[in-house]
């Protein structure tokens, strides 16, 4: 009698408390591996952050950690946000995954969004884009636009993502030039200003004229600026590096995710996803493509970039050889997910060995 | 005018003042400069200082300090026996990397062996692994005299460089789908250094009590702890009193590289979790800073281990709370080892009121 009369109690108790937690406004927690005016990925998942938190207005709280380092550090400052009531927390890289997860398991009510990983969970949904896509349209057009016929590609980690990148790159530089050749250099790093530009040096030392950059900063592009050669904005736009060096972009487009996903939160409809969107869904942008490209080029970018979009082609499509010369893709055949997923090798014709 | 003047002795007193002033300081500048940046000074030192003590979520953060302070402590301890007998050892990030890697990589190998003895010898092979990269800089020196300050120093880079490698092929996780990374090895429980997450005890921890106590015993009661300090204070006299420097500064370089190389095994067995390209954060520098402030003796190194601890957890936390930049909090972290360096002085020298003479 007295066990029930307490557990009751404690039941009102714990149902007030809920209500009453209820009627604050939603808390949406973003965590960056960078800091947030490093001109490329962290800046663009803040600016997203932003947009969201003007769309919701006063609706949403909005709390944010840069400069996060991957691991132990990581775990931490995601407990404090789940600790301090956030209620959904994003993680915005490669490296929170496993922290990511860990959290997760303790506080089962809060929800989780973790970008570029595969590990979910009932409260942890991931996300990525399929930057892949915009691989294809710049990579066409470094083809088109490299006189040396070399063409650079600075890597930040050899995950899948970036090899995924480098393939892409390669098949759609060789179908606008036969003769373009690829120098792959990696920096172990996603944003090192420093290391970029010496990348990017490097890269022009041996004769390449064009540079597609897979780490976070404007680095490559200043350097570019000065060597006469050309380069593409990451994750950004990096328009005020055009009309020279800067040909066109890959933006990623956060925004309408994270309003999507806050929306789900404040109706209670919010259930773990996986989502890899690409150019139709709008999570990958092209940026405006500069007048140093000549209009039929333009054109012919433009065409690929709406034959992508609508969906009559895929980016890897057959026949397509891996690197030691051996069969990949059919003739007309499309590669799967699962194998896009866990990308770990070259396709034919790339040049240099995937760090091991 | 103002002069400094050498004073005959260190000032003892002094020498326990500094650290206590410098970090009056850094709360006075620190609070200015969150100030200039339109937060309140008060409650930004409150949330680095008071509430990671005493706050409302202290349960959660006071085993964090642990967590943090433990290899800071466990490095800085090691680093201090070198440093108090001149023998530089800056490597001890590197040295750190190479324990990680040399624990996890035996943990590894025994997966998924569940047995008693797959921990310890985890531990013997960080200790290798860290006293193995630091012999490197100590046999160049002492065969070829080469300076172990540049030496230990670049081996830091290599070790990354090495630690990139594993984490990309032969460590690398087979379940990972090709990403990064090897297996978590908080899901190995034989493997595990946590004793307890939720109070944050990992045998780290533990380790780092043992070393305080360790370097203590062997500075004050033993033979080569008088060496030690023999050799720092006076190097030839230490030579006459029988001190052979390079069985030393092997000692010295051993002893920080072990410890450095278990603070790393300890942080990958438990709150890293697992081999990975970033794995290492900075411990091995910061430590240095720690070794300083607690003025190369153990039980300061214990309170400077857990002081900055707090700087980093509170720092944090003053992140999120209020917004605060995370450069302005490195730069409030920097401010620290400013003001004890410039309070120093104050050891060596004093201020004197002088009258200029006239000629």
């Amino acid at each position: 009698m007295k066990l029930t009369k307490l557990l009751a109690g404690v039941a009102i108790g714990l149902g007030l408390a809920t209500a009453g937690m209820a009627q604050d406004k939603p808390k949406i927690g973003f965590i960056y591996v960078g800091p947030v005016n490093d001109g490329g990925w962290s800046q663009h998942h803040h600016e997203a952050a932003m947009a969201m938190k003007e769309h919701f207005g006063d609706a949403v709280e909005v709390v944010e950690r840069e400069n996060v380092p991957e691991g132990a550090d990581a775990e931490r400052a995601i407990t404090d946000m789940a600790l301090k009531g956030a209620d959904l927390i994003f993680t915005t890289s490669f490296g929170f995954m496993d922290p990511t997860i860990n959290v997760a398991k303790k506080f089962p009510k809060v929800k989780f969004e973790h970008a570029t990983g595969y590990k979910t969970a009932d409260n942890v949904g991931v996300y990525s884009a399929r930057f892949y896509e915009g691989r294809a349209v710049t990579g066409f057009l470094a083809g088109k636009m490299t006189k040396t016929n070399k063409i650079g590609y600075i890597g930040s980690f050899p995950i899948p993502e970036v090899i995924r990148g480098i393939n892409s790159t390669f098949i759609h530089a060789k179908k606008a030039n036969p003769d373009v050749e690829l120098s792959v250099v990696w920096v172990n790093t996603w944003f090192d200003p420093a290391k970029e530009a010496d990348a990017t040096q490097a890269l022009i030392d041996q004769g390449v004229d064009v540079v597609l950059a897979h780490t976070d900063s404007t680095a490559p592009l200043a350097v570019l600026e000065k060597s006469g050669g050309y380069g593409f904005g990451q994750a950004a736009d990096m328009a005020e590096f055009g009309p020279k060096p800067r040909l066109s972009s890959i933006i990623d487009e956060w925004a309408p995710y994270y309003i999507a996903r806050t929306q789900a939160v404040i109706d209670g409809t919010w259930a773990s996803d996986n989502t890899w969107d690409g150019i139709a869904a709008g999570m990958v942008g092209i940026g405006e493509i500069s007048s140093e490209v000549p209009a039929e080029i333009k054109a012919e970018a433009e065409a690929l970039k709406a034959s992508i979009e609508s969906g009559e082609y895929h980016p890897f499509t057959g026949p397509l050889n891996k690197q030691d010369g051996s069969t990949w893709l059919a003739e007309g055949e499309v590669a799967d997910d699962g194998t896009l997923a866990g990308m770990n090798f070259y396709v034919e014709g790339v040049k240099g060995d995937i760090p091991q | 005018m103002i002069v400094l003047e050498k004073r005959p002795q260190p000032s003892r007193a002094w020498s326990l003042a500094t650290p206590v002033l410098a970090v009056v300081a850094t709360m006075v500048f620190g609070g200015l400069l969150f100030a200039l940046l339109g937060k309140n000074p008060v409650e930004a030192i409150r949330t680095i200082f008071w509430d990671p003590l005493f706050g409302e979520f202290a349960f959660y953060y006071r085993p964090q300090l642990l967590v943090k302070g433990a290899p800071l402590v466990l490095i800085a301890i090691g680093l201090s026996l070198g440093f108090k007998a001149g023998i530089w050892n800056i490597g001890a990030e590197g040295q750190y990397i190479m324990g990680a890697i040399c624990g996890a990589a035996v943990g590894l190998a025994f997966y998924p062996l569940d047995a008693w003895y797959v921990f310890p010898l985890m531990v013997l092979g960080g200790a290798l692994g860290g006293w193995a990269w630091a012999m490197i800089p100590g046999i160049l020196k002492v065969r070829f005299g080469t300076n172990e300050i540049l030496v230990s120093l670049m081996l830091v880079y290599v070790a990354e460089q090495l630690l990139a490698s594993m984490s990309l092929g032969l460590l690398k996780n087979p379940e990972g789908f090709g990403f990064p990374g090897s297996r978590n090895l908080n899901d190995y429980p034989s493997a595990s250094s946590w004793i307890s997450q939720d109070l944050g005890m990992h045998w780290g921890v533990v380790a780092a009590f043992i070393a305080v106590i360790f370097a203590y015993v062997l500075l004050n009661r033993h033979m080569a702890g008088f060496h030690i300090r023999l050799t720092g204070d006076a190097p030839r006299a230490a030579r006459f009193a029988g001190v052979h420097p390079g069985r030393l500064i092997l000692f010295c370089l051993g002893v920080s590289g072990a410890l450095a190389g278990l603070a790393g095994l300890f942080e990958v067995a438990g709150p890293a979790g697992q081999i990975t390209i970033d794995f290492n954060t900075g411990y091995g520098f910061t430590a240095i800073i720690v070794a300083f402030l607690g003025r190369l003796h153990p039980v300061g190194i214990l309170l400077a281990g857990g002081l900055m601890a707090l700087t980093y957890i509170g720092g944090e936390a003053a992140q999120s709370q209020m917004a605060l930049p995370a450069a302005a909090i490195q730069v409030f972290q920097g401010m620290l080892l400013f003001f004890l360096l410039a309070l120093d002085l104050l050891t060596n020298y004093r201020l004197r009121l002088k009258t200029r003479e006239v000629a």
